[in-house]
């Protein structure tokens, strides 16, 4: 069933479907550019569309926290948020996983200080890549809807039981607007199961400590527990991409293929600048050029049995990371890709780009484009739309 | 007591003061209670590993988030229309009056229906001796070895501004009044703050037979004062007639005492 079309933007949808999933507490704060998303729910709750608790909490650290208590009793809670948002809650976001608790958090990705900037990048959510949490990434709005409602039924599977970020780009996703399907109550009540916690509770009848002081003895057990839910992440997911694709007729994969039947250059990435890649990668095409594109939908886990499979015959990979990787060989996409590669046969760059708001545009793209069909070098990071006088901006000299 | 809902068996230190007021606690609460304990020497009713040493569902939060956590845990109850279920923050001082003291904040203006009990044994035991806020002036620490240079920060005025519904000062020299002040937050409509005074032998330098002596000092120096505030109204619960002389309480404990 295709379901009405709508005109939201990220921030809106990620609101219609945490109503859309019956959460019951929402403690949030606001940052931008999440903010709306909030707002909206505020104001779902208090005209009663929505039957919930909302809270504006006194931060983001609490945010997670509370909703981790409420969740912990057995109903589904949220909050959403962006950039030091996200890093403020770092202490607490681990223990969301290491709990096994399924809370599906919406991210718009914003740089992090310093220097300050309200606008796009990746580092936010890319600092909680290893925090036991599952991480998607979406294009566009569609993307948010499907992979929000999608990310319910996955986190909640028994065999998974990982909390999962539903991450889109800061005002390029969060505040445009676009056409959508979104389904309807009766549709969602179909795909997602009322909630039942399925491990730990904290219910008076069957009581509990959770949470407590471990040994060494089954620290590394537990650990590994969530390690083989990842694995099993992997198996879980398409399933239920297969199912939401049966009852809504939109197909999603752990990543998406473009144009790759043939090709021979390819560029992956993730986020809202596929679609930009994708356009050049047609632009491209019509001149003769087999390119193609990869995007990764899921980040963590990471597929990376499938796109080793995939990248195998390709002869150039260009990987954009939208967060600099600072001090390491390569950004953090970029070095998931290398380690599934043969660079000895491969040719393999890394982009570094769009930073703290920097748009990545067709330009941009066709640079990278350019690059790999020229360049022969070692495996490198480039930062490929940063100005040539870059040292020499905002110096200060000291006097010596 | 009644029903025994935390194990004999706990590794907190002889003569430890909290011990006396977290199963004190539970007893008064019941069953039907949700804790949420944060790090810290309370931790050790938490248990270890697969083992636990109390019988109601509790949950071990950080440092600073208790407050967070417990009002979480209410607004998950009310939504499934539980509300025979007593929350209880069980903090410290640390956590309580500093890392916490934001959360703390915020549960109070929301006024959520939680019971937080801070037992304050005046510094960071568990971590070993180190002040905090609630440390008392020229007390030593590992942290002020040299005596604390700052005066006892005063969290029951920062609670007071909130304006919530219970808030009470206690003792554990005086379970009879602790006792009637948990059973009073038993019956508020929204938060109930008790803080209550507890010796730590380990911590304060005194013998493990002292710490019933020791609290009761403080009261009758009146360096700590026994009250309540019900719906605004400030009630004194223990009226000093013969105040002690503070050196009463303060020589007979080491940390009070340089050497010479
Ligand atoms: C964010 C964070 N910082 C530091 C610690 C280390 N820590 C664990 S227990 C504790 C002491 C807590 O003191 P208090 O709340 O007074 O409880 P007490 O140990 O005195 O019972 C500290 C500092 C921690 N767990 N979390
Ligand atoms: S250090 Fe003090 S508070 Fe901690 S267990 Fe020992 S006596 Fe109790
Ligand atoms: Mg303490």
């Amino acid at each position: 069933m295709k379901n009405k079309i709508h005109v939201l933007d990220g921030n809106s949808a990620a609101a219609e479907v945490i109503k859309l999933a019956r959460v019951k507490v929402i403690a949030a704060y606001p940052i931008t550019p999440i903010s709306p998303t909030i707002e909206i729910l505020s104001e779902m709750v208090d005209s009663g569309a929505m039957n919930a608790r909302f809270i504006r909490v006194e931060s983001e650290h609490t945010a997670i926290s509370y909703i981790i208590g409420a969740q912990l009793t057995g109903v589904r809670a949220t909050t959403a948020t962006s950039s030091v948002g996200l890093a403020l809650m770092h202490e607490v976001i681990g223990v969301a996983s290491g709990c096994r608790l399924p809370i599906v958090m919406p991210i718009a990705n914003r740089a992090l200080v310093s220097p300050w900037s309200l606008w796009c990048d990746h580092q936010d959510s890319m600092a909680e890549r290893d925090s036991g949490w599952i991480q998607f990434y979406a294009e566009n709005v569609q993307e948010v809807v499907d992979l929000m409602i999608m990310a319910y039924n996955i986190a909640e599977n028994s065999s998974v039981l990982l909390p999962v970020m539903v991450c889109f780009d800061g005002f390029l996703v969060s505040h445009s607007k676009q056409l959508v399907f979104l389904p309807e109550q009766k549709e969602v009540d179909a795909f997602l199961q009322e909630y039942k916690p399925k491990n730990l509770h904290l219910n008076t009848e069957k009581p509990l400590f959770i949470n407590n002081l471990t040994s060494p003895e089954d620290f590394s057990e537990m650990r590994y527990q969530q390690e083989i839910a990842f694995e099993n992440a992997l198996r879980i997911i398409p399933q239920v991409q297969k199912k939401y694709f049966d009852q809504f007729e939109r197909k999603y994969g752990l990543f998406e293929e473009y144009r790759t039947e043939d090709a021979k250059i390819i560029i992956i990435c993730l986020g809202s600048m596929a679609g930009t890649v994708k356009y050049v990668v047609d632009k491209k095409r019509k001149e003769g050029l087999k390119v193609a594109c990869i995007k990764i939908t899921s980040f963590r886990p990471f597929p990376y049995l499938e796109l080793t499979e995939k990248l195998n015959n390709i002869q150039t990979i260009g990987v954009i990371d939208r967060s600099a990787g600072l001090g390491a060989q390569l950004g953090s996409l970029a070095l998931e890709i290398k380690s599934l590669i043969n660079i000895n046969n491969q040719k393999f760059v890394n982009y570094i780009a769009g930073l703290g708001g920097r748009d990545i545009t067709e330009n941009t793209i066709e640079n990278i484009f350019n690059d790999l069909k020229t360049s022969n070098i070692e495996p490198s990071k480039k930062w490929i739309d940063t100005s040539p006088n870059a040292c020499k901006i905002r110096r200060i000299e000291v006097e010596k | 007591m009644n029903n025994n809902l935390i194990s004999k068996s706990v590794n907190t230190c002889a003569g430890c003061g909290l011990e006396i007021v977290i199963r004190l606690a539970l007893n008064i609460l019941g069953e039907k209670t949700i804790i949420v304990i944060p790090p810290g020497c309370a931790a050790l009713f938490s248990g270890y590993s697969n083992e636990t040493t109390i019988s109601v569902p509790g949950f071990q939060c950080n440092l600073g988030n208790t407050a967070a956590v417990a009002g979480g845990i209410r607004a998950g109850l009310d939504m499934q229309g539980i509300e025979d279920v007593y929350v209880l923050g069980f903090a410290g001082d640390g956590a309580t009056v500093d890392i916490g003291l934001q959360s703390l904040s915020g549960m109070l203006e929301r006024n959520d229906k939680v019971i937080y009990i801070c037992y304050d044994n005046e510094a960071y035991m568990n971590t070993g001796i180190q002040d905090s806020g609630s440390t008392p002036g020229n007390a030593i620490t590992r942290t002020t070895p040299g005596g604390k240079l700052i005066a006892k920060k005063d969290i029951l005025r920062i609670v007071e501004s909130h304006n919530i519904p219970y808030i009470a000062s206690a003792s554990v020299a005086y379970i009879k009044d602790l006792r009637n002040k948990i059973e009073r937050a038993k019956t508020v409509q929204g938060t109930s703050y008790i803080h209550v005074h507890t010796p730590c032998p380990t911590g304060w330098g005194f013998q493990p037979s002292q710490t019933i002596e020791v609290a009761k000092k403080a009261v009758q120096t009146a360096i700590f004062e026994l009250y309540e505030i019900i719906d605004g109204e400030k009630k004194t619960n223990k009226t000093i007639n013969n105040i002690l002389p503070e050196k009463e309480y303060l020589e007979i404990q080491k940390r009070f005492k340089r050497e010479e």
